[in-house]
Parts: structure tokens; C-alpha cells; sequence
């Protein structure tokens, strides 16, 4: 299974990451031979195989409907790379 | 025997029959660390004065005869993917080199609640993502053993605190291996619970359906002593589980009588290094001569486990890591230089009326987003983001994902039915032992199969145990891992026990001139 530059490129955007174009290269290569190595899971007939997301396949998970505090919202600022007193602050999003 | 040479369940010892204290015992740690962790780089924080007032808080409730929880005031040593309220985590990133968490894990909860006193925050591959620390964005950890040979990964610093005597409990965590493996190249113990067993809660993600906090130190019995204070319901992790918790401590000292071992035809093939084969054998050996009955048995589908975990694992963290966009917390690229950059594109579009150019110029916002992104995150963490929100685009989720969700029920289908033959699956932790610094680093796949023998036990869910079982002729360590049902860890423990009875591999210490 050989990627090309330009799904390379494509997955970037998708994953938000700016890559270099010597990134582009090396991730090319380095998983074009990653993704070969699954191709033999193809081998495998799995037609009647149930998927398994989870070991512990539970479902429903209750907790009672109770407040119980949360971080204040201080603490929920308190690792921003910028904000004011209530806010995070972002470049814009909508041009002008 | 000097304070740091003791195990764990020694020092408990010690200290309950007042022969020292617990201000003695974190003294002699943090002497330790201070001769030799700067060659070892096992931590990425040193607890230093804070672990001494706590030490010395212990020890006065014990003086007033008031109760002293099951750590008793023992050192403990934490993995930097841990929650330490108001404590840097980094998870050995750029991305987080600031972060100081508003809360604590769950486990680091409960190791305080215990008395276990934080003795510092050890070194991992960036976001745990690695076997080696060598993808730490603070310098890779050495293997006290040989400190041009890696100590294993990701919790790499976790088990180096432990085998160069500056921690005599660690906290690791495992997704396809990241405890088992850096405790075999480091001849320690180390366990993975059963998935569920311990409140992920804190633990900052990777693959969340296959991480799993554990318990590293010298001996079994040592980590029955942390798994004890750490195991357990937690209504914060909606997947950990509701199952009681024995006390492992208690009975950690019985032998097994009867005892079944499975040992799989495939881990023994062509790609195991003989020194380990060899090693792996006499350990199994010792069960044998205790009476246990050995059988061979067959996983025959653990040679598809690497390909199914490098797209689920890779898969959960790109969606995981998707959280880190230079906005909430973390790392932000400078937006000044960034801005400018892009208002000067803009122009030159404009300038030379290239509306296809302005049409596809992104947003400051996502700017920001890629740019800290490309320079918060190591190379590893970004190719497992790309490999995973490959896998999971448009045209290929079936392809790769839930192909790879079906060949893991294939794998844990084969646990099953092993399970009903036998009682523990028994084999090598590691292809071969610690690998030299910088051997591995531009061959990502070779690596990556490295983990054949350990990340099984990860797509099952199920409980594995990693003990050491000799030196090679370098003298470098080797692991014997021990699997078990899910939620069985009180027989693997006692299972583990009875090797170390009879065996001293889990007392040699290496020498740090």
C-alpha cells in the first residue's frame, strides 16, 4: 500500500498539522511501510466477526442525577495560552 | 542492606517495627536521585522538600499511635502522565512543558490517601507513545543496567527509578506494553491490570480503550502492596469496573497448588533472541519442578496483533490528541509572528489577484491549530496522529479500523479458549533485551514490532504480569510475562510469588559507581 504526497498532505489538514515538506517525505515513506505491514489483516475472513471496541463490552453506564461541583471557572482558564477574565481568547475566526 | 537496597514490602516492614522512618527512607531516596539520576534521567520532577514534609507528617501520626494507611509513608515514584494538582504534568511534550493540572488522577488520590508519599514525576515517551523514552521531548532515560542501552518504554523512567534504587514503588501505565517491556529491559516487576481494574481517571489519554495504570517495583509481593491502594471502582471512570477488590497483600504468600501453564508455540519462533528462549525456559523450569503441569498451546491469531493494535491504538489517539489546539491549554505557536506571516500571504494573493489562492488560504484559526500542533508535538506523536486519522477518513474506516476492531475479538477469542485449558499463559516479555540508544530511532515499524509479545494483552483486556528471570551473557536483563484471565490478578500475583520464592533474579541490583 503506497501513500502519495498529496494524501499525505490531505491526512494534515484533516489532523490539523503543519508538516514541512521534508516531513511530507518522511511520513510518505514511513507509512506507506507501516500500513503494508497491517495490509495482512486482509488475509483474515472476518465476515462474521462482531467488532470489538472495548475490552469491558458494557453499555449504559448510570450515575445519579446529582450538582456536584466542577472546576471553577479559574481553574478551567488557568492553563490558557491567552484569556481575559472569563474568556478563552482565539486569532479570529471569521475574516473580514 | 542499606534503606534503598530493600524491597517495598521490607521497608513497610521496617518502618511498622520502628527500626526507621519514613523521613529516613525518603532521605535515602532523594540521596540517591541527587548521586544518580542525572545519568539516569529517570525523573522529569523530584519531590525533594515536599516529599520530606510528607515523609515527616506520616511519621508523626504513627509517633501519636494514630492510623497509617496501607503505603505506610513509602516513596512513590509517578508516571508524568498522571494528574498532580497544582504539580507540572508534562507527559514528557512540548505540547504540555507548562500544564499544571487543576486536579489529581484518581490513583494519585489514592496513593495520598494510602500514605504513599510522592517522591517526584518519571520521564516517558511523549504521550506514552514509544519503547524506548527515547521520544521524551526532556532527554531519553538510560538503563542503569548498561547506560548506553534504553530502558524500555514508554514508562521508561518508571522503571529505571526503581531498578537504580531512587523509588522503591513506581506508577506506570500500559497500552500495548509500556510497563511490561521497560520492567523487563530493566529486570523489575511490573503489572498490567486487567482493564478496568484502576480508575483511569487523570491519566491523560492515549488510547483509551487499551490504557491501563499499574504497579512497578522489585517484587511481586511489592506490587500487590500498591495495586491494593490503587485498585477499585471509581464512579469518575465511567469504564473502570465494579468488581471487589481482594487484598492482594494478604494473600500474596500462598502458592497455587494444581497450577496449569500455557506456554504459546507462536512466542517461540524465529524472531526470539536465543539468550532470552533460553532464560524464558528454566524460568518455566522452576514452575515445573513446583509442580505445575506445562502445556503447549496456540494464539494462533497473535501474529495479526501488532497490525490490529497500530491501527486501533494510533486510531483512539488521533482523536484523543485532537484536544491540544493551542486554545484551551498547552502549548499556542506565537501568534504575532504568525499573524504577520499570514496577513503578508493575503496581500501578495491579493496583489497578484490569485482568488484560487484565497479561496484555499486557511484561516488564522486554523493556522494557529496546525502551527501548534507541528511545533508542540515530537515525531512519533505526529506520525501516530496522522496514522490514525488516516485510518479512520473517509474510504478506508473499513478498511483498516473495523477490520482491526474484528481481528480483535479474533485475539481475545483465542484468550478464551486458552483460558479454559490452562491458568496462566506463560512466555518472553520482549523479542530480546535492551537495545542500544539511537539503534531504533529512524525504523518506526521495526519498533513497532518489538511489541509482538505484549500487546495482546492489551486488545483482550486482560491482566499481565512481567517478572525478571535472569541476565544475559552481557549481562542485561530478561522478562518472563505471565498472563491471566481478566480480574484475576490475586492468583497471578501468587502465581508470580512462587517464582520469586525460589529465584533471586528480583534482587539483583545494578551498580551505579
Amino acid at each position: 500500500m503506497s501513500l502519495t504526497r498529496e494524501e499525505v498532505e490531505r491526512v494534515a489538514l484533516l489532523a490539523r498539522l503543519e508538516l514541512s515538506p521534508d516531513e511530507i517525505e518522511r511520513m510518505t515513506s514511513q507509512l506507506s511501510k507501516i500500513l503494508d505491514h497491517v495490509e495482512q489483516l486482509g488475509q483474515l475472513d472476518t465476515t462474521d466477526v462482531q467488532a470489538m471496541a472495548h475490552a469491558i463490552e458494557m453499555s449504559n453506564v448510570f450515575a445519579e442525577d446529582q450538582l456536584r461541583a466542577g472546576l471553577s471557572r479559574d481553574d478551567a482558564l488557568s492553563n490558557a495560552p491567552k484569556r481575559d477574565e472569563e474568556c478563552y481568547r482565539v486569532p479570529a475566526v471569521l475574516g473580514e | 542492606m542499606t534503606l534503598i537496597q530493600m524491597t517495598a514490602t521490607e521497608l513497610k516492614a521496617a518502618i511498622e517495627q520502628g527500626q526507621t522512618s519514613c523521613v529516613e527512607i525518603t532521605r535515602a531516596y532523594l540521596d540517591e536521585i541527587g548521586r544518580v539520576d542525572a545519568r539516569v534521567n529517570a525523573y522529569l520532577w523530584k519531590g525533594g522538600q515536599s516529599a520530606l514534609d510528607a515523609a515527616q507528617a506520616v511519621d508523626e501520626r504513627r509517633t501519636r499511635g494514630q492510623d497509617v494507611g496501607l503505603l505506610a509513608g513509602l516513596p512513590v515514584a509517578i508516571k508524568d502522565l498522571l494528574c498532580t494538582r497544582g504539580l507540572r504534568t508534562t507527559c514528557a511534550s512540548r505540547m504540555l512543558a507548562e500544564f499544571v493540572p487543576p486536579y489529581d488522577a484518581t490513583v494519585v488520590q489514592r496513593i495520598a490517601q494510602a500514605d504513599g508519599v510522592l517522591l517526584g514525576k518519571t520521564n516517558l515517551d511523549e504521550f506514552a507513545m514509544g519503547g524506548s523514552t527515547e521520544n521524551s521531548a526532556f532527554g531519553v532515560t538510560r538503563n542503569p543496567w548498561d547506560l548506553d542501552r534504553v530502558a524500555g518504554g514508554s514508562s521508561g523512567g518508571a522503571a529505571a527509578c526503581v531498578a537504580a534504587s531512587t523509588a522503591p514503588l513506581s506508577i506506570g501505565t500500559d497500552t500495548g506494553g509500556s510497563i511490561r517491556q521497560p520492567a523487563a529491559f530493566c529486570g523489575v516487576s511490573g503489572l498490567k491490570p486487567t482493564y478496568g481494574r484502576v480508575s483511569r481517571y487523570g491519566l491523560v489519554a492515549f488510547a483509551s480503550s487499551l490504557d491501563q495504570i499499574g504497579p512497578l517495583g522489585w517484587s511481586v509481593a511489592d506490587l500487590a502492596l500498591l495495586l491494593e491502594a490503587i485498585a477499585g471502582h471509581d464512579a469518575a471512570d465511567a469504564t473502570s469496573a465494579d468488581v471487589p477488590v481482594p487484598a492482594y497483600t494478604r494473600t500474596v504468600n500462598e502458592s497455587l497448588k494444581g497450577l496449569k501453564l500455557g506456554v504459546p508455540r507462536e512466542h517461540f519462533d524465529d524472531g526470539l533472541d536465543p539468550a532470552v528462549a533460553k532464560l524464558v525456559q528454566a524460568a518455566i523450569d522452576v514452575y515445573r519442578q513446583q509442580g505445575a503441569e506445562i502445556r503447549e498451546i496456540s494464539l494462533p491469531h497473535s501474529r495479526y496483533a501488532i497490525a490490529a493494535y497500530y491501527i486501533i491504538a494510533p486510531s483512539e489517539a488521533s482523536s484523543n490528541l485532537a484536544r491540544y489546539d493551542g486554545a484551551h491549554y498547552g502549548y499556542r505557536t506565537d501568534e504575532v509572528k504568525m499573524m504577520e506571516e499570514w496577513e503578508s500571504e493575503r496581500k501578495a494573493l491579493e496583489k497578484a489577484g490569485d482568488d484560487a489562492g484565497l479561496n484555499a488560504l486557511d484561516s488564522p484559526l486554523v493556522r494557529m491549530y496546525r502551527r501548534s500542533r507541528a511545533e508542540g508535538f515530537g515525531a512519533e506523536v505526529k506520525r501516530r496522529i496522522m496514522l490514525g486519522t488516516y485510518a479512520l477518513s473517509a474510504g478506508y474506516y473499513d478498511a483498516y479500523y473495523l477490520k482491526a476492531l474484528k481481528v480483535r475479538r479474533l485475539i481475545r477469542d483465542d484468550y478464551d479458549r486458552a483460558f479454559q485449558e490452562v491458568d496462566f499463559i506463560v512466555g518472553p516479555v520482549t523479542p530480546s533485551p535492551a537495545f542500544a540508544v539511537g539503534a531504533m530511532i529512524d525504523d518506526p515499524l521495526s519498533l513497532y514490532l518489538q511489541d509482538l509479545f505484549t500487546v495482546s494483552a492489551n486488545l483482550a483486556g486482560i491482566a499481565s504480569l512481567a517478572i525478571p528471570c535472569g541476565l544475559t551473557e552481557q549481562g542485561l536483563p530478561v522478562g518472563l510475562q505471565l498472563q491471566a484471565p481478566p480480574f484475576q490478578e490475586e492468583r497471578l500475583l501468587r502465581a508470580g510469588h512462587m517464582y520469586q520464592v525460589e529465584t533471586d533474579w528480583h534482587r539483583q541490583r545494578p551498580q551505579l559507581p
